[in-house]
């Protein structure tokens, strides 16, 4: 061996030895802390981590992180027919967050709808829902929300429109839709069906957009019956029908996968579900989201249309058609397949797609003109996408080819024009 | 009657199944998963079908990585970007970057757009020289001798439309929509630069053939200025 290899030897031998000390050293680091943390990780931090968790279920940070903004700093702008939200912080800051609440306070907030200084909330946060939320949970959400990075963020204040933006109106809103109250498990049903309605019902508030509001922003039904969400254009099924996103004729395993993936064997998220799959949806436990499942199968479908006999098409709708199918043959076949079959999975089947049928069209208007991915999940970190039609095709074309794939292997809805089109561009989202 | 609904039925039920046997074959590769991208900005990113696309292929990974990322969190806009990729994540992203990156594609010829002399001048004074009574950079202390870049964020300024440059420019310079969003250096320079010198060197820019390669480094007064930029890796900022 010539010297100068020897010398990068040996000092190669020392280094290894000094990594291997170092690596026991934190090693026995480790292991200390890993022995002392059953005593020292205090019971608030184990309240924190829980408090995490349901945090991700009501999914706060959704809403009070504005978009590439700091977590939980608020500054989201929430459209609404009623003017702009403006989301507070709600990072432990005394001056411009809720670091100086108590959890009297937060339950307030949560379970009443009321600020701290007694104010009315606008049930913009749904209050109307968490007010299911027991105090156990809430109490875990403040220890959590009590937690996290301080951040200093006054946020502008509230844009809502004459004369929704008169506070008092507020109480009389209240005294007409705001039911409060903790959920109250049915005693005739599981324990398992009573924590999916629990979480669909309460902390996950799914009711915040698949209902139908009246003109006053307030729930029409009980249930999940679907609903425009407010200040965008897409449209939030129904969870009861089975001509929209009602899933009693689902296995539970696939009600799972598609809450927790993104997608599924026949559907897949877009829009603002795809948004609260990646941003909550994703990490819940496998209990808890069989748990919502197994409550989401056992709604009954309420609204089921009788069988419609549909007549013959007259010959100008048949040409109408014929031009849409000339579109999808070139922009849409080579993904969807010859007689819309779809990729499983990857690319979502025509044939039969509930979403593409549904009497209002917005979601399928909105697929072909903005296109989309779906959430990047655990489970499906790299999704196929749909490229944005709206680049490529006039609105009159993309009106003829989701009337072709409304009306083509077995499916039969009505046809859409192109103001149908026009009408669903425009929202910011 | 009865018949022709049960021949209906029938009919409709072995089409179901027929379906589940023709699922469509799609390929495991990012090149199928980046068709999304890849229907404006041309097959495999190597040209534009509409000239404000620009190319994207053999880009700069980190400059490619942080548009992406820019275009998410509404730090760059525009809205067909914005709602692409609303939902993903910053590996995916990073991986849709060094695909882009990777590629290797010849260059299509430059623009042919006649440019006056006095508008040649201008605008290779710019790039070459900068205006420094006006506190004005050369183009090529940031963006390279060549034009070609700077590794890793800072992009190259050949192969792209007039028009895609003349609205970025514009963009800053106005502190417009799609780019006034964003403070930096790049913002600041195009605020000092007048319409016309906007507009000669887009056009410059544009007529130039792409050759060279990006430089390595920035110089450390340029890394100064445009701290924000170099600072980009990997910060949520």
């Amino acid at each position: 061996m010539i010297p100068s290899m020897r010398i990068i030897a040996r000092e190669s031998k020392n280094n290894f030895l000094f990594l291997v000390y170092m690596l026991t050293l934190l090693m026995v680091a480790h292991t200390a802390v890993v022995n002392a943390s059953p005593e020292n990780s205090t019971l608030s931090e184990r309240r924190q981590a829980q408090g995490e968790y349901l945090a991700r279920v009501g999914n706060c940070l959704g809403c009070h992180t504005a978009k590439g903004g700091r977590p939980f700093a608020g500054g989201h702008r929430l459209l609404t027919s009623f003017g702009t939200f403006i989301t507070p912080n709600i990072t432990p800051d005394k001056e411009t967050g809720i670091g100086s609440w108590s959890e009297e306070d937060f339950w307030k907030a949560m379970h009443e709808g009321k600020s701290r200084d007694g104010k009315l909330l606008y049930p913009a946060f749904p209050y109307t829902e968490y007010t299911k939320v027991t105090r156990a949970d809430a109490d875990l959400i403040f220890a959590y929300l009590q937690s996290i990075p301080v951040v200093s963020q006054s946020n502008p204040p509230h844009e809502i429109r004459f004369p929704y933006n008169s506070r008092p109106l507020l109480y009389l809103w209240r005294a007409l839709f705001f039911k409060q109250g903790v959920y109250e498990p049915d005693q005739s049903k599981s324990d398992e069906w009573n924590r999916g309605a629990y979480l669909v019902q309460g902390l996950g508030h799914c009711n915040a957009c698949h209902i139908a509001r009246n003109v006053l922003g307030a729930i029409q039904e009980d249930t999940v019956g679907g609903g425009q969400i407010m200040g965008s254009n897409w449209y939030a099924p129904s969870l009861t029908s089975r001509q929209e996103a009602g899933s009693m004729h689902w296995a539970i395993e696939e009600i799972i996968e598609l809450l927790s993936s993104g997608v599924s064997q026949r559907a897949m998220t877009s829009g603002p579900m795809g948004t609260v799959v990646r941003q909550s949806l994703q990490y819940l436990s496998q209990d808890d989201l069989r748990a919502m499942a197994v409550y989401l199968k056992s709604i009954p479908e309420s609204n089921a249309q009788p069988e419609v006999s549909y007549p013959e098409m007259p010959e100008n709708v048949r040409k109408y058609l014929a031009q849409g199918e000339k579109l999808y043959k070139r922009y849409c076949e080579g993904c969807h397949g010859v007689t819309g079959q779809g990729a499983s999975g990857i690319y979502p089947a025509l044939a039969g797609n509930r979403s593409v049928t549904m009497t209002i069209p917005a979601n399928v208007i909105r697929s072909v003109l903005n296109g989309g991915y779906p959430p990047t999940t655990a489970a499906n970190p790299r999704p196929y996408g749909m490229p944005p039609f709206q680049q490529i095709i006039r609105d009159e074309e993309v009106a003829q080819v989701v009337s072709f794939i409304r009306n083509a292997w077995g499916n039969r809805s009505s046809l859409v024009s192109a103001i149908d089109v026009g009408q669903s561009r425009g929202s910011s989202y | 009657m009865k018949y022709s609904i049960l021949f209906i039925l029938l009919f409709f039920t072995n089409l179901a199944k027929a379906n589940e046997v023709l699922s469509v074959n799609i390929p495991d590769t990012l090149a199928e998963r980046v068709k999304a991208c890849t229907i404006c900005h041309g097959a495999e990113g190597k040209h534009s079908r509409d000239a404000y696309y620009p190319r994207i292929a053999g880009k700069l990974e980190g400059y490619l990585f942080n548009q992406l990322r820019h275009f998410r969190d509404g730090r760059r806009y525009y809205q067909p970007m914005a709602i692409l990729l609303e939902n993903m994540s910053d590996e995916y992203l990073q991986e849709i970057a060094r695909y882009f990156a990777s590629l290797n594609l010849p260059y299509p010829p430059p623009e042919s757009i006649t440019l006056q002399s006095s508008e040649a001048n201008l605008a290779k004074k710019l790039a070459y020289s900068g205006d420094l009574k006006r506190n004005i950079p050369a183009c090529s202390a940031c963006h390279g001798k060549d034009l070609m870049g700077t590794a890793p964020f800072v992009p190259g300024l050949l192969g792209l439309h007039s028009t895609y440059l003349t609205a970025q420019l514009g963009g800053w310079h106005s502190g417009g929509l799609i780019r006034g969003k964003i403070t930096n250096c790049m913002a600041d320079i195009a605020k000092k630069l007048t319409y016309e010198e906007i507009n000669a060197v887009a056009k410059w820019l544009a007529t130039q053939p792409v050759s060279g390669k990006p430089a390595n480094h920035l110089p450390p007064e340029m890394a100064q200025r445009c701290v924000s930029i170099v600072s980009e890796n990997g910060e949520a900022r």
